[in-house]
């Protein structure tokens, strides 16, 4: 399928066309923010034989518009000894962060904010803005439990970004490109084409088979460290530091940090999607394809992993740091490494 | 990763800050007001100091203005997840004091409800200790079996948790008609949870990697620290006082004690304790399944009460098997019908001592982990 | 070597079986209900709120006198045998005390149950009511004499002038006794 960026066409490449391009992703992700709140809250409850909110609206579906209003209304509080200015501005580094993230995600064929051509790089370079943030507000709250947690935030979110990287790098160099849109379209033709099982190509991607899944496999557990989810949510293990990082904040700036987590997690289950799933396009060849299934095809697939962060964050009790820190160098990075070497392989004979 | 040895680390070589730390009495995984002073050295804690005494309500004093059957509601709220099991030595201590003997009925039903309050607690001490690990969805699965429990007790005894049950000489009141069918289904619904648990918890390898090898308690420590319970089963002890003094009629009873055999790691360590309260569940199910089948069906349970409660001049010590561990009541009588001294020996307060020298070395995060391995209950520790 | 791939394994196999427990749960019935609108049933038996019952009452402090947290507050006045209105209890024996005072201080009370034990005429009892939480500490406090304050102002005063004249009995009798002595 063709991709363009369909407000480029018909506005034409204008002030108008990019501010609706970064409106449209801003809307979206608010929408997605309150469905995963409400999801988080359902399936939570649903696995542990509880009901969940109910009495919000129906069947409590309006329980995150809810909290969104209650957070909006509290104490905006600053802790007396912190730094005022480091823990103001904590809160929207780490939004702006994992907003920037979606920049280069291509919602469907015809809409992507902004098509560049290191589009995954892109995603990385900006993902680890995150930390930034987290150390700053982690350290200017003048709490020890912050402090604790952004140190440990700090230490897990570097760590996990090699093995992430790795995997991410092994899809390049199978797609021979960085660029998301390029990477989807080369997807497209039914799911035996995802990355997920070895890519398109002949009988001969049976080699490489096993080492995509893993790939894939290694990825989702990396950004669940990435994200700071349950097993992995060490920097804010509610029963050790509390919150971690986010302890002293309240009020609108922890609604941001709750909000720059939803949509960590939903950047995550994007490139996953886009990379192994195929991302906008239809499982099933042309049946279901177009520009509007794209999006359709797109959002169920990330939402399908979201839900899986979900299910595994209330299944899992929580690794110690310094297990986390052996799974990610000893255990992810060899595997991922194994898996890059022979996808370069098969890449050079094939 | 199979094994993690204690950090040798030699603290006062290494000249660093260390950071005071303050855990509780106001955090989420104290089980209640303890307070510990933590010191850190990064995440390494080299040593912690307990505070107590947030809960404080002067149960002994208060014991020695009440007559005898005044201070059951207290003994009571000593330790408020197993009342059952606080109420038993205090009445068989008095009863000695009386030298009273009660009825056959009413022993097999003090048996009962002892032992289903005993797998009331460990599920919530398992429940606890898993939310310590992070994991929050097996916490109510038992929460939800414990609540079918409590409403037994609520249909035979009026309270949830907080009985006056046992009283000296006897029970507050007979137990309902089909009281005998619905422990049964109990005893089915929690061995059915147990099950999931396992699964769910226990055998996860995130689970085992977590408490493993953590918080070591040798035998010989437990010993000389005089715990008791599953903190002592747990290092490999097989001392339980329902099988070295059998009181009132657990020598009819056929079952086993589990103890820490070190599966996954060293004897000893978290995973041992928490998989010894997991066993004393299956174990006290088949107390009440034999308990239900020898119960006799007749018998007046209020038949043996005295009028008065005034025991002869005489002190008295008697200890029982809490699932926390030994838990023993000291009363001197002076001829009157108040007690001259009640002494509580707290199983909690015990165990608890040994926390400093069981946790110097580990981590922070294995430091709430060991404090959940203990199973604590402030109000016993406080009094 | 065949230790690392065993503990990965082991990792990643016992996380399978969990997700698959957790899923099980997901579409199992839920246990929660919707609290105030349906409610499980509480035994009888259930040791919630006091209630007195005035009519039963006899006024002997026995309640008072057992309660471990003082919580039960109770006045009694005597019946003058020349009471107008001749109360009468519930089984219709005449009534001897009139009990102007009965509180019950629920901040207090530790639901024990023992203050029903005793109770003689099964005047108090425990009722299934939970939900009487209320926004200061004196609503926690139940009046449950059903006597008005002039009715206690009346038999106050009954009382006052019987002993008073009792007392002028007494003490003519008294006085007789002794000018015998005298003379």
């Amino acid at each position: 399928m063709e991709t363009f960026n369909v407000f480029d066409v018909l506005l034409g490449n204008n002030f108008l066309s990019a501010l609706i391009s970064v409106v449209l992703p801003l809307v979206f992700l608010v929408i997605y923010a309150l469905i995963a709140i409400l999801g988080e809250l359902k399936i939570s409850a649903w696995i542990q034989e509880r009901l969940g909110p109910m009495r919000t609206g129906p069947y409590g579906i309006l329980q995150p518009l809810a909290e969104v209003i209650k957070l909006i209304q509290k104490e905006d509080i600053v802790p007396a000894g912190a730094n005022k200015l480091l823990f103001n501005l904590a809160p929207y580094i780490i939004f702006a962060g994992s907003f920037a993230g979606f920049a280069v995600i291509p919602f469907t064929a015809a809409f992507v904010p902004a098509e560049i051509n290191i589009g995954l790089f892109y995603v990385f370079a900006v993902g680890a803005f995150a930390v930034i943030g987290i150390v700053m507000g982690g350290w200017a709250s003048n709490n020890k439990y912050s402090l604790l947690g952004a140190m440990r935030s700090a230490s897990q979110m570097i760590s996990y970004e090699i093995p992430g990287a790795l995997v991410i790098l092994s899809a390049a160099v199978l797609a021979n490109t960085l660029d998301m849109q390029k990477i989807t379209s080369l997807q497209e033709g039914g799911f035996w084409n995802w990355f997920l099982f070895g890519g398109p190509g002949g009988f001969s991607k049976i080699w490489i088979l096993p080492f995509t899944l893993l790939l894939s496999l290694i990825y989702m557990i990396a950004s669940l460290a990435e994200t700071n989810r349950t097993p992995f949510d060490i920097p804010e293990g509610e029963s050790e530091l509390v919150a971690g990082y986010h302890t002293e904040y309240s009020g609108m700036k922890f609604a941001m940090f709750f909000f720059a987590e939803y949509s960590n997690m939903f950047i995550v289950a994007a490139i996953l999607s886009i990379v192994f799933l195929g991302g906008w396009t239809s499982p099933f060849g042309s049946f279901m394809s177009g520009y509007w299934w794209g999006i359709f095809w797109f959002v169920s697939k990330a939402m399908f992993i979201v839900f899986i962060q979900i299910w595994l964050r209330w299944t899992l009790p929580r690794v110690r740091v310094d297990q986390l820190m052996y799974l990610g160098w000893k255990i992810l990075l060899p595997f991922a490494l194994v898996c890059f070497v022979i996808i370069s392989l098969y890449r050079i004979i094939y | 990763m199979t094994t993690r040895k204690i950090l040798d680390i030699d603290f006062s070589r290494i000249d660093t800050d260390r950071m005071r730390l303050n855990v509780g009495p106001q955090h989420p995984s104290t089980h209640g007001v303890l307070r510990l002073e933590v010191e850190l050295d990064g995440e390494v804690v080299t040593n912690v100091i307990p505070h107590i005494g947030y809960l404080h309500r002067c149960f002994e004093k208060i014991a020695e203005n009440m007559n005898y059957q005044q201070v059951i509601p207290y003994v009571d709220r000593m330790d408020y997840i197993s009342s059952m099991n606080n109420e038993l030595p205090y009445v068989i201590a008095v009863e000695k004091l009386l030298g009273l003997k009660v009825p056959e009925k009413v022993e097999y039903i003090r048996v009962i409800m002892a032992e289903l309050n005993r797998i009331a607690n460990h599920q919530i001490a398992i429940a606890t200790f898993g939310l310590d690990a992070g994991a929050f969805t097996p916490f109510l699965y038992l929460f939800r079996d414990r609540e079918y429990i409590l409403w037994i007790f609520e249909k035979a005894t009026g309270g949830r948790l907080l009985f006056n049950y046992f009283w000296v000489g006897g029970l507050a009141n007979d137990v309902y008609p089909t009281f005998k069918e619905d422990v049964l289904n109990i005893v089915k619904q929690v061995r059915k949870t147990n099950k999931d648990i396992e699964e769910l918890l226990i055998y996860n390898k995130i689970f085992i990697d977590r408490t493993a090898n953590i918080g070591v308690l040798p035998a010989d420590v437990a010993i000389n620290y005089g715990c008791s319970g599953p903190m002592l089963r747990g290092s490999g002890v097989p001392f339980d006082l329902r099988k070295a003094e059998p009181y009132s009629i657990y020598d009819r009873f056929d079952f086993e004690i589990p103890v820490g055999k070190g599966e996954v790691g060293t004897v000893g360590d978290c995973w041992d304790r928490n998989i010894v309260r997991m066993r004393e569940i299956e174990q006290s199910c088949r107390i009440i399944e034999q308990a239900i089948a020898q119960m006799p069906d007749t018998g007046d349970v209020q038949s043996a009460i005295p009028k008065k409660v005034r025991p002869p001049k005489g002190e008295v010590y008697f200890r029982c098997e809490n699932p926390k561990g030994e838990l023993g009541f000291y009363i001197i009588s002076d001829g009157k019908d108040k007690p001259y001294r009640v002494k509580g020996r707290a199983p909690s307060f015990v165990n608890l001592s040994v926390l400093p020298e069981i946790s110097r070395g580990y981590l922070f995060a294995d430091l709430i982990v060991i404090l959940g391995s203990i199973d604590i209950v402030l109000g016993e520790i406080d009094r | 070597m065949i230790d690392y791939f065993k503990y990965v394994w082991t990792w990643f196999y016992t996380i399978l079986i969990g997700m698959r427990v957790t899923l099980k749960h997901l579409f199992a019935k839920k246990v929660t209900i919707q609290y105030p609108n349906e409610r499980y049933p509480i035994p009888p038996i259930a040791r919630n709120r006091l209630q007195l019952d005035p009519d039963r009452c006899n006024g002997c402090m026995q309640c008072s006198r057992i309660c471990p947290v003082q919580c039960i507050t109770v006045e009694t006045l005597k019946v003058v045998p020349t009471d107008p209105e001749k109360p009468r209890m519930f089984d219709g024996t005449p009534r001897k005390i009139w009990v102007p005072r009965y509180d019950i201080d629920f901040a207090k009370c530790c639901f024990c149950g023992l203050c029903t034990t005793v109770c003689p005429t099964e005047a108090i009892k425990h009722t299934t009511d939970f939900e009487y939480s209320s926004y200061t500490r004196e609503d926690l406090i139940y009046h449950f004499s059903d006597m008005s304050p002039e009715k206690v102002e009346e038999k106050k005063n009954l009382l006052a002038e019987w002993t008073a004249k009792e007392k002028a009995a007494k003490a003519k009798q008294e006085s007789e006794v002794s000018s015998k002595e005298v003379n």
